[in-house]
């Protein structure tokens, strides 16, 4: 706390040391803004006196579509939301229409969920403290994380044959049960990951420089949190302990054993502990979870939105007109009003949807987290250098595409 | 502590707000009410500083329209969340197209600053005493509000489609 205040007291006495006040434009397309995204900068010297945020660049009108697409076909909508974590999307989509009509699970399709939702979540994180620390000048550390992401994309290509966006699962499961090639995959991931993972921590978490360029950057309280409403590793890197998975459980979380990590000061260092801390407590999750897979099956018994198999279309006059209907989006739905929410990679991602009993969603919302939390950006960084500036937004997690929608 | 149950929680609200809770519902277990849209604001801040509900978080703002439900085409749907006692709700604010207007939850949660500037954005909606209601999204230059029903999207079911300009003349 007593770095804040001198913090906030050097920001103060620093618009006086030069009194010419420039605009910088950050973005729209600068090499450490990791998307499009423009921030307009008036600095003095060179901390940053206020900024204003541009948004909408990628703008692709998801909302919008959603309401004249059928159900099934707004997961790969979905997929580019948050697309360093879209598993994680496309399963929040499909437990909100399973919760809309009512659908009940098998055991083993959450368990499964759980284990490429942890993958997924691991793979965001990954990404997001690597690129924290190429923003801070280490590009080594970038490079060593990606070796394992490729491992987690070569299993999501392993249940859905997609790598970036995914469009995995099915509306009451999965399309396949996990194949042979995948549990050798998932075992390998399981036994050299966790060492890896250290590899790469041992680089950032305890590096000198590392930790004087990020500790006390773009710091955020959690009564300030709290009033922006963030949510995800953001929030609890200022010491709440809000997570969506032990608050309001979902696809069986509650069976499993784990610690929700928070930091002290909401900084940029504390983000990336709070992630690091997430990626060790998502290991143990996919290992309880392989580790007590149910027998069962791998798909809900839901005829009418789940698609049978070919050789029955071809030989079960029912398998055909159920095939017919859930490919042409003539599945009747129930009328309801539905909120669902996930703990997406970068905090709660939920879904908002009422139906009307007609082939699309009447009105489709998406809570997405970093479009809310992003607007706490101008207060974080002010009185703050660029290179601060940059700092905190990579370690923000802010994801162009869930941001702008 | 004894958790509150929804008819407690609406048995609370009603008890302060006795004239402004115009309807209520449980869909999926979620409690949701309409209350009068002029009240709208007072009765959050209200759920925000009661001791015992203390609604400390504000899920999302969301905008719909209802073309054809004259006098009230618009809603407002504020989703609140009590961590303390582990509940959301929901309020619904109606509004006539005539009158689109409902008081800003700026001052109650910071975080609603862009809800509400997308909730603009997309359906029109004035929020008054918002410090700085623009499009986000959008272009500035847009002169209508697209997630209104009357932007319809093209039908996907229509059957009066031309094949020749999907390349389908020679089958």
């Amino acid at each position: 706390m007593s770095e804040l205040k001198t913090k906030e007291a050097f920001a103060q006495s620093s618009e006086t040391i030069d009194g010419n006040i420039a605009t910088i434009n950050f973005g729209p397309t600068h090499p450490s803004t990791h998307g499009i995204f423009q921030n307009v900068l008036k600095v003095d010297g060179e901390k940053i006196i206020s900024s204003e945020q541009t948004l909408g660049y990628i703008h692709r009108a998801f909302e919008k579509l959603s309401e004249r697409r059928p159900y099934n076909q707004i997961t790969p909508i979905t997929d580019r939301l948050n697309y360093c974590s879209s598993p994680i999307n496309n399963m929040g989509w499909e437990m909100t229409v399973e919760k809309l009509i009512g659908a009940e699970i098998p055991k083993r399709v959450q368990y499964m969920r759980v284990i490429i939702m942890e993958l997924a979540r691991i793979a965001d994180h990954l990404i997001c403290n690597s690129v924290t620390g190429v923003d801070a000048g280490a590009l080594t550390s970038f490079f060593y994380p990606f070796t394992e992401r490729e491992k987690i994309y070569e299993l999501y290509e392993e249940i859905c044959g997609a790598r970036l966006t995914t469009n995995i699962g099915r509306i009451g499961g999965f399309e396949r049960d996990f194949t042979p090639a995948f549990h050798t995959k998932l075992q390998s991931f399981l036994k050299t990951f966790p060492k890896a993972f250290e590899e790469f921590d041992s680089m950032l978490a305890r590096n000198r420089i590392f930790m004087d360029r990020t500790k006390g950057a773009g710091p955020i309280s959690a009564e300030r949190a709290l009033a922006y409403s963030f949510s995800g590793p953001n929030l609890r890197a200022t010491g709440v302990d809000y997570d969506v998975r032990a608050m309001h459980p979902y696809s069986s979380y509650e069976d499993f054993d784990f610690i929700i990590p928070v930091g002290v000061n909401g900084d940029t260092y504390d983000r990336f502990m709070v992630r690091q801390e997430e990626i060790r407590q998502s290991v143990r999750i996919i290992e309880q979870a392989y580790k007590n897979l149910p027998e069962g099956s791998y798909k809900a018994d839901l005829p009418d939105f789940y698609l049978p198999e070919k050789t029955d279309v071809y030989n079960n006059m029912e398998a055909l007109i159920y095939h017919f209907k859930i490919v042409m989006g003539e599945t009747e739905i129930p009328p309801g009003e539905v909120y669902h929410s996930v703990e997406g990679g970068n905090g709660e991602l939920g879904f908002y949807l009422i139906s009307d009993g007609g082939r699309t969603p009447y009105r489709l919302q998406f809570r997405r987290p970093c479009f809310i939390y992003y607007q706490a950006y101008p207060e974080m960084i002010s009185g703050m250098s660029i290179s601060d500036a940059v700092l905190t937004l990579s370690s923000m997690n802010v994801i162009a595409g869930e941001l702008d929608a | 502590m004894e958790m509150l149950n929804n008819e407690a929680i609406l048995n609370l609200i009603q008890e302060a707000f006795p004239n402004d809770v115009l309807f209520h519902e449980e869909p999926y277990g979620l409690l949701t009410m309409e209350v009068t849209a002029s009240k709208g604001h007072e009765i959050i801040h209200w759920l925000k500083n009661h001791e015992q509900l203390s609604v400390n978080y504000l899920t999302n703002i969301a905008g719909i329209h209802y073309p054809e439900d004259l006098g009230r085409e618009f809603a407002v749907v504020y989703q609140l969340h009590s961590w303390k006692n582990l509940f959301r709700l929901r309020l619904k604010c109606y509004l006539s197209k005539d009158a689109i207007q409902i008081a800003t939850l700026v001052d109650v949660f910071d975080g609603a600053n862009w809800m509400e500037r997308e909730t603009y954005d997309f359906y029109g909606i004035e929020f008054v005493g918002h410090p700085d209601l623009r499009r986000i999204l959008n272009e500035d230059s847009m002169d209508y509000f697209p997630m209104r029903k009357e932007y319809a999207l093209e039908d996907a079911t229509r059957e009066d489609k031309d094949d020749r300009y999907f390349g389908r003349n020679n089958l």
